[in-house]
């Protein structure tokens, strides 16, 4: 097979908030292989698209990627005119205007107009069950159903791109799906063709976190070394003909892909090897090998597939109150010991019955778990930079808030020396995931215009 | 084997990994630097010990995937993440920091087989925590 015959998708965001200046070394590097090329992006992590309905909710033009200017402007003009297809779930919880927004971007850019195409069908607040989920949620004064999304495939992305769409938007998707959809449109795949949709779905699953197969998430010092992590390369991926990849990354960055990289990324939120679930297929690895090809260049071979799940996961997101963190920090001799009684003194002092969380960040903190085994079973011990952290969940602002005045309040009417106090409150939300049988869901794409 | 034919050595010496998180459950993978090492880490991080070292984020349960092709288990730890991402009053709600608790734990390799860790660093020793396993306490 001629390099010209290839897909190469190239990964320029692996979650919303990821690095923007990550994506012009991916478009660079991919204008100039051969063959077919896709830009994809991934924005949309599990409670991203509840806050994107949340902002949607406050201003009817917003629920997209709110990056997605800073991402797509310093890219969007090579992309066009090399015919580089982009394939993004920054659409989140308002792909419609997403793609507005990119439509005027390109208007006021003076570059021609980009085929846009928009998915849609993933939102399930309007899905006859919705009454059943509603009541299904936390069962708190607040519990009120916020977001509900089922997890499309990668049929509609193909679709949309065999209609000559430069540009794909979409909601939620499985993350491969974004990297399986333009396999299944460059080579013709049919949706039932699994050995060949579970070896892409490995390869977009290897892509789906940008950085985190390319040395992020990943350098150790003396022992797993990445040269220049400040400047690490996001992947790209040549798709073979039968799935399977070879992956690499952007030229001219930091970073590195090898054997160990693969590895991690390829396990990364797996559970059961021999049985991956998306919307596209059941992938399995048990067979699966990895091989360094060349220079920062692995393969992934072995990899099967079976017949995807009759049903789709729907994830689904209800109001949950509000969660309050405090913070304040004790040095020198006995500080641990000053850490500890001002820990006791918030215990007596903001007793709401909601359970409270202790840290003692210098000491143990984030290892240990919410009730407090294992910090309990920790000797008191001599701790000389400590920093006492507190966090509950409460259904009202105002009990929130009441926590908080208590932290402050330390400053003077706690133990010796306490300093850096810091607040914070958020909103919460609860998550419940459900699972619908695929008819019931129509999925489909329409050109905007 | 007598004492002097095994060294102890900690699991990150020859065994690297990352945690990954789904919901209330979390997965570390363990993958042996060398292929060489793949046969101790099968024998000596077993689920028994795994649930062990975690009994304090008290697991519904540990399950692991022997994956010898890529020289790696996958362990997956159901209800270990008082609730996960969104729910846990956890600075590190995802559990991103669990992989580096369970790269830390002990492992004993024949003496010539340690003596060509290209890394060869001697055991931290922490007295207060993590609490040694119930399974290394005297007793």
């Amino acid at each position: 097979m001629r390099d010209a015959e290839f897909l190469w998708v190239g990964c320029g965001a692996g979650f919303s908030g990821d690095r923007v200046d990550a994506i012009a070394p991916v478009v660079d590097t991919l204008a100039k292989c051969p063959g077919r090329r896709v830009l994809i992006l991934e924005t949309l992590a599990e409670r991203t698209l509840a806050l994107a309905q949340l902002a949607r909710r406050e201003d009817p033009d917003k629920g997209y990627e709110p990056l997605l200017q800073s991402m797509l402007a310093p890219v969007l003009a090579c992309c066009l005119q090399h015919r580089i297809r982009i394939v993004g779930n920054f659409g989140a919880a308002n792909p419609v205007a997403a793609a507005r927004v990119i439509d005027r971007m390109a208007h006021g850019m003076g570059l021609r107009p980009p085929r846009i195409a928009v998915l849609r069908g993933d939102d399930m607040m309007v899905h006859p069950q919705v009454r059943q989920w509603q009541s299904a949620g936390p069962a708190t004064p607040c519990g009120a159903l916020v977001s509900a999304n089922a997890y499309l495939g990668a049929e509609q992305i193909a679709q949309a791109l065999d209609d000559g769409a430069d540009i794909v938007v979409t909601g939620r998707v499985a993350d491969p799906s974004l990297t399986v959809g333009p396999a299944m449109a460059h080579y013709g795949w049919s949706p039932d063709d699994w050995p060949r949709l579970g070896a892409a779905t490995m390869a977009g699953h290897l892509l789906e976190c940008g950085a985190q197969v390319t040395g992020g998430y990943f350098a150790d010092p003396g022992f797993k070394h990445v040269p220049a992590l400040h400047n690490v390369g996001f992947p790209i991926a040549r798709i073979d003909a039968d799935g399977h990849c070879v992956i690499g990354k952007a030229n001219g960055t930091g970073g590195v892909v090898d054997g160990r990289t693969v590895k991690e990324q390829l396990l990364y939120e797996l559970h059961d090897p021999g049985a991956y679930l998306t919307p596209d297929v059941t992938a399995d690895i048990t067979q699966a090998r990895v091989a360094e090809v060349g220079e920062n260049r692995v393969a992934l071979k072995g990899v099967q597939g079976h017949p995807r799940p009759e049903t789709l996961k729907v994830s689904a997101f209800y109001e949950g109150g509000w969660l309050a963190e405090g913070e304040i920090s004790y040095a020198g001799p006995r500080a641990e010991a000053r850490a500890r009684l001002a820990a006791d003194v918030l215990r007596l002092r903001a007793d709401s019955g909601q359970p409270l969380r202790f840290d003692l960040i210098g000491v143990c903190s984030i290892l240990a778990d919410d009730g407090g085994r294992m910090l309990g079973a920790i000797a008191a011990g001599g701790a000389r930079d400590v920093r006492l952290r507190v966090a509950g969940k409460f259904q009202t602002l105002e009990a929130a808030e009441h926590l908080l005045h208590e932290v402050n309040a330390l400053y003077t009417c706690g133990p010796a020396g306490g300093g850096g106090v810091r607040t914070a409150i958020r909103r919460r939300l609860e998550t419940r995931s459900f699972y619908v049988d695929r008819a019931g869901i129509e999925a489909s794409y329409f050109i905007f215009q | 084997m007598t004492d002097q034919s095994v060294t102890r050595i900690r699991l990150y010496q020859i065994a690297h990994g990352r945690t990954g998180d789904k919901g209330n459950r979390s997965n570390i993978s363990v993958i042996a630097y060398r292929p060489e090492f793949y046969r101790a880490i099968v024998d000596q991080v077993t689920v028994e010990r795994v649930e062990d070292l975690f009994r304090h984020r008290a697991p519904h349960q540990v399950s692991r995937y022997l994956l010898p092709q890529l020289h790696a288990i996958n362990y997956v730890l159901d209800g270990i993440l008082d609730g996960g991402v969104n729910d846990a009053l956890n600075l590190d709600s995802h559990g991103k920091s669990l992989s580096g608790f369970l790269l830390d734990m002990e492992i004993v390799l024949p003496a010539a087989l340690a003596a060509s860790l290209e890394v060869a660093e001697p055991p931290a020793v922490d007295t207060r925590w993590p609490a040694p396993p119930r399974s290394q306490q005297p007793a």
